[in-house]
């Protein structure tokens, strides 16, 4: 017998169904990956297990743990299980935890109540399972509070929460989403060795190929609330017997055509630089630690000089908080560098007034990473797309406006019924589209992209970075693309620039910086992203 | 922490300092001599100068503001014309009604009220929470001083179980001064404690659909002891701050219902004064009141340093 | 939950509306004439000929609810006017600048707040005497902090998201930013907040006018009438009774239309839809 058994589950919210028909197993010791792209319906699978769904849910079938039907327990009985047989890691780590208990207390509370240990045993195993996380006492005492640690360390904790009382289960649901590849590639090694050590089967639920065909060894594919595909890791990925599989799996290494043909092969260029960047330094006014007392100042960006040829597309890569997009707000104007100089089609940026950089911005435009943040929910697509043009010498008139609207999303791929829609109308890909509309109406020389793509669900990136090429090829757009997502860097740029606690330590050829990286922070990074294509190298060669 | 609190101190002063320097420029502002104000027309020129002295208005402004503030800071709020006794007697002994008349209220209502939100937020949506909220919506909406005249038709006229007014002093024992004082503590809390009970339940119900709720339940932790361990230390918060503005509620609510209830507090003092226009005791009494809310605003702002120890580490 | 606000809206737009419609009839017509004193007519129980039965000088007392309901709704609305027309700006302005003038705004704030308005209203009557101005003042007055802080509170958490980095990248001033993007993502919190501004108004205008401090005879209002009535209770509680209950209803009516407001505008509960 399985030690989760789920038969024919349907799950519906209200009149909204959610889940059909979906069977699933996890025998000990065994790591089942469960994919699917948002709202295919697998947090709510987790959420099902874990019977912490909310109160509109209606359920049918079987969920069984060790043969007990989970749908049919009592709030009680559910309570025995949750936390000691089954554990559960959460996507947020940022949330997960409550902000007015320390850290001991919140993992000492679950030891105490199903054990009904001593107060002073419970803190032992407390300080066991949070030395065995990677937070020993020396440095992380119990009595920190969740806002003195850093995403990855609070995921940490939540981890040494759910596996305190080595359950026989653990449910882990995009547990790494939210922190950047160093720190997933540690998360998910921490996860793997718990599994192996205690022999617990492990439900990892993910929209990412690359990071289960590393860890997985079944998995089942979910969309709109129905399984694909399920079966051995290597087998599914390799083979891709199901159309739905093969499409995922091409998304998620998806290069657009024009510029597998078209990539730039030197680093120089003939033509003058369209942005140079000299010396530019950024520090942060330190913690105040008294009325009159200030902590050491923070250096963000740390004496930083490149420069972007025109039609170029050039990424810089590196781990969260490293400084790269306190650097893009400086390129862009919207922050003052502390020290150094900014210059954009040969003039210099920095100390100029609102007014005076008018002609810059206009040569200059952002995208953001937040499709659904970066508009005002108020305002609608016709007044959103056009509000750059609040940059032109002569203002247009209404009717050019709207011309130049329709034209900007015809750009895109967008219709010009678009135009009198508001944002919350158009879907995460759309809304993307939208977001470039805005930053090419007036014509830029120079797009300052910052995470563009990784919102956004498999397919829909691979159409948003064809956009971007396509973009590229034909206007001669050139890019600074911000990200820490190494395919997407490979996909669309031509140079790599690696940046490292506000220091560029690295800078070439994307793919020799990608495929032979030298310094430190640059293999740190090419190492920890999960690859598909290697992954699977790796499997079927381990298993001959 | 220590700097919190110094920071909280520092505006605390600054506050104080400044409303003193408010209530002063509004006696300055007043159309013709003060002294001629208070005394009326029928008072001879010697009266007058004579009150001018003891109110201390020879001088320029600065200086009269200086004297007058330093006086404040030793106690010494002058004297009262019309009782011609010192201001801060007649202040000591009305506050021994007003003050135990205002806490009675703030504890009636905090008692009345996080129950009552607690329940609510925990049968959110049912019929329980349904009730209560709806009677907490009536609460809301109903002035202190006419729920007095309606429990004093009630209790005193009708049924005869209360004093319908007066107060016999904390003399004639703590019991029938406690009598008095409880149809007026009534009349302040329940309007309070509809507005307090209405923000537990949202602040509760705010907290329980954060994160680490669900990190709370998948530990194992049933759902009363979620509420009460991890919902309850969070939503207590906003409830904090809302008590804190309540007391500068109730404090000025103290002063109708005292007038209702003829209870010789405050509210009272500060009425007659104005009637008599002994401005000398309105903004003594002004000034306390003042002082007093700045006071609760410094002691919310130092709860929240207890409750959150995200505050405790910053400036 | 959407159909809950939408009850709450539904009755709290035909509460108010009822009782704006009382007070503007009353321009033009009242069962009886509130200025006239009938001396064999007084305190008289209700009535089918005085509906809510009349007050110690023979005044009808529906007819003075009516007419006192201006007075209620003058003071309250032109106190939110005041409250809104100089808090909403300054709060708009310390988020937008930041620093030293957020915090000069913010201590002026704690310095207002420390004065209730019945304490104000005290001082002002203590100076200037007593009056319906004296009220509007007082309320007027204690509003501005409120409305500061709430635009300042909604602006801040308006001014960090990606859309106003987006306008700033498209060269607009932060004036202009301001009137684009932040008043109309705020325009339902200071909405919400004017209608429970509004409703306190009712509430402080009754509690001065009691202690008359607020509107003074013979204009009729509502917290002058229980004035008149806390002494008659046992002969005429109904004089005490009427008022009392325009106040609530009122009152009431305001409240919930804030709430169904609130309810209807807010994303968490319209996601829910």
């Amino acid at each position: 017998m399985s030690l989760l058994e789920i038969e024919n589950l349907s799950l519906s919210i209200g009149a909204v169904p959610v889940l059909s028909d979906v069977d699933l197993s996890v025998e000990q010791g065994e790591i089942v990956a469960l994919v699917g792209e948002s709202g295919s319906g697998k947090s709510m699978t987790a959420l099902t297990v874990m019977q912490l769904l909310p109160h509109a849910a209606r359920t049918s079938g079987r969920v069984l743990l060790d043969g007990t039907n989970l749908l049919e327990a009592s709030e009680e009985h559910m309570c025995t299980l949750r936390g000691d047989d089954i554990g559960m890691v959460f996507q947020e780590p940022m949330t997960a935890l409550n902000p007015l208990k320390t850290i001991g207390e919140q993992v000492a509370e679950g030891i105490r109540w199903h054990t009904r240990a001593s107060r002073a045993e419970a803190e032992e195993r407390t300080r066991r399972i949070l030395d065995r996380v990677g937070l020993p006492e020396a440095k992380f005492p119990l009595s920190r509070y969740p806002h003195e640690l850093s995403g990855g360390q609070r995921q940490r904790v939540v981890i040494a929460i759910a596996c305190a009382l080595k359950p026989r289960l653990l449910i882990a649901d995009e547990p790494t989403t939210a922190l950047d590849v160093v720190l997933q590639a540690q998360v998910l090694d921490l996860l793997r060795d718990l599994v192996a050590e205690n022999r617990m089967g492990l439900l990892l639920i993910s929209h990412d190929l690359a990071v289960v065909a590393d860890m997985a060894d079944r998995i089942t594919i979910l969309r709109n609330g129905q399984v694909m595909e399920d079966g051995e890791a290597a087998q599914v990925l390799s083979v891709r017997t199901h159309p739905y599989t093969r499409q995922l799996a091409q998304a998620s290494t998806h290069v657009p055509e024009i510029r597998a043909a078209a990539a730039h092969n030197t680093l120089d260029s003939p033509q003058a630089p369209l942005l140079v960047v000299q010396n530019l330094t950024r520090d942060y006014p330190g913690r105040r630690l008294s009325l009159l007392r200030r902590g050491a100042p923070t250096r963000a960006v740390d004496d930083v000089s490149f420069s972007i040829a025109p039609g170029r597309s050039v990424a810089l890569v590196g781990r969260s908080g490293c400084g790269k997009s306190t650097l893009a707000r400086m390129i862009l104007a919207l922050d003052r560098p502390t020290a150094g100089e900014i210059r954009f089609r040969g003039e210099t940026l920095t100390g100029r007034s609102e007014a005076e950089l008018k002609p810059a911005r206009r040569d200059m435009q952002v995208v953001f990473q937040d499709p659904y943040g970066s508009f005002d929910p108020r305002q609608k697509v016709v007044k959103l797309v056009t509000e750059p043009l609040h940059l032109l010498e002569k203002p247009p008139t209404g009717t050019e406006r709207r011309d130049m609207a329709a034209a900007a999303l015809a750009e895109v791929g967008l219709g010009s019924d678009a135009l009198e829609k508001y944002p919350h109308e158009f879907s995460g890909g759309q809304r993307q589209r939208i977001s470039i509309a805005r930053a090419i109406i007036t014509r830029p020389r120079l797009v300052v992209a910052d995470e563009p793509v990784s919102a956004l669900d498999v397919s829909i990136r691979a159409q948003i970075l064809d956009l971007f090429a396509d973009l590229n090829a034909r206007l001669g757009i050139a890019y600074l693309f911000i990200t820490h997502d190494l395919t997407v860097a490979r996909a669309i740029t031509d140079e790599v620039m690696v940046m490292e606690e506000g220091r560029i330590v690295e800078r070439g050829l994307t793919h020799a910086v990608l495929d032979d990286p030298q310094s430190g922070a640059a293999r740190e990074l090419v190492s920890a992203a999960p690859d598909l294509k290697r992954a699977l190298e790796r499997r079927l060669r381990e298993q001959g | 922490m220590t700097a919190y609190l110094a920071k909280r101190l520092a505006i605390a002063a600054i506050t104080l300092a400044l409303a003193s320097v408010v209530v002063f420029a509004m006696l300055e502002i007043v159309p013709g001599d003060p002294a001629r104000v208070m005394l009326g027309m029928n008072a001879s020129e010697t009266q007058v100068a004579q009150l001018r002295q003891q109110m201390g208005l020879d001088g320029g402004p600065v200086q009269r503001y200086l004297h007058w503030a330093g006086n404040l800071l030793s106690l010494d709020f002058g004297r009262s014309y019309t009782y011609s006794v010192p201001v801060i007697d007649l202040v000591t002994e009305r506050l021994a009604v007003s003050l135990p008349l205002a806490l009675i209220a703030l504890a009636l209502s905090t008692a009345i009220a996080i129950p009552v939100g607690l329940y609510a937020a925990s049968r959110r949506g049912k019929t329980g929470d349904v009730i209560s909220m709806g009677a907490a919506q009536l609460g809301v909406a109903v002035p202190n001083f006419w729920f007095a005249l309606l429990l004093v038709y009630l209790f005193a006229v009708w049924l005869r179980w209360l004093p319908a007014g007066g107060f016999p002093g904390w003399g004639a024992g703590i019991w029938p001064a406690l009598k008095a004082l409880l149809l007026p503590a009534l009349a302040l809390a329940l309007p309070q404690a509809a507005i307090l009970a209405r923000v537990t339940r949202s602040a509760l119900v705010d907290v329980l659909s954060e994160d680490y709720i669900r990190t709370a339940r998948a530990k194992g932790m049933p759902w009363r002891r979620v509420l009460w361990g991890h919902a309850l230390r969070n939503a207590l918060i906003p409830v904090v701050t809302i008590m804190g503005l309540q007391f500068a509620f109730l404090l000025a609510g103290t002063i109708i219902i005292e007038n209702v209830f003829y209870l010789p507090g405050l509210g009272r003092l500060i009425f007659q004064a104005i009637t008599q226009r002994d401005l000398i005791v309105v903004e003594s009494v002004v000034m306390l009141l003042v002082a007093t809310v700045i006071a609760v605003n410094l002691i919310v702002d130092l709860s929240y340093a207890l409750v959150d120890p995200r505050l405790r580490s910053r400036a | 939950m959407k159909a809950l606000a939408n009850r709450s809206l539904l009755a709290g737009c035909l509460i108010t509306g009822l009782v704006a419609l009382m007070a503007l009839v009353s321009f033009l017509w009242t069962p009886y004439d509130v200025t006239k004193l009938v001396v064999a007519d007084r305190t008289q129980a209700p009535s089918l000929i005085h509906w809510f039965g009349t007050d110690h000088f023979g005044r009808d007392i529906a007819s003075m609810i009516m007419v006192g309901a201006r007075n209620s709704i003058a003071v309250a609305l032109v106190a939110v006017g005041i409250g809104m027309g100089i808090g909403v700006p300054l709060g708009l302005f310390a988020a937008a600048r930041g620093g030293l003038a957020d915090e000069a705004l913010m201590r002026l704030n704690d310095l207002v707040f420390a004065f209730p308005a019945l304490l104000s209203a005290i001082m002002i009557t203590a100076i200037f005497g007593p009056g319906a101005i004296n009220a509007i003042i007082a309320i007027g007055i204690f509003n501005v902090p409120v409305f500061a802080r709430v635009a300042r509170a909604g602006a801040l958490s308006v001014w960090p998201r990606e859309f106003i980095l987006a306008a700033r990248a498209a060269g607009k001033s932060q004036t202009l930013i301001t009137v684009e993007h932040i008043l109309p993502n705020i325009a339902n919190q200071l909405l919400v907040q004017g209608t429970i501004q509004f409703a306190l108004g009712i509430l402080a205008e009754a509690g001065l006018s009691y202690l008359g401090l607020g509107a003074q005879p013979p204009m009729p209002s509502w917290g002058r009438m229980l004035f008149d009535a806390q002494t008659r209770m046992t002969v005429a509680p109904w004089m005490a009774l009427f008022p009392g209950m325009a106040i609530v209803i009122t009152v009431l009516g305001l409240n919930l239309l804030g709430d169904g407001i609130a309810d209807l505008l807010d994303p968490k509960s319209r996601r829910r839809r």
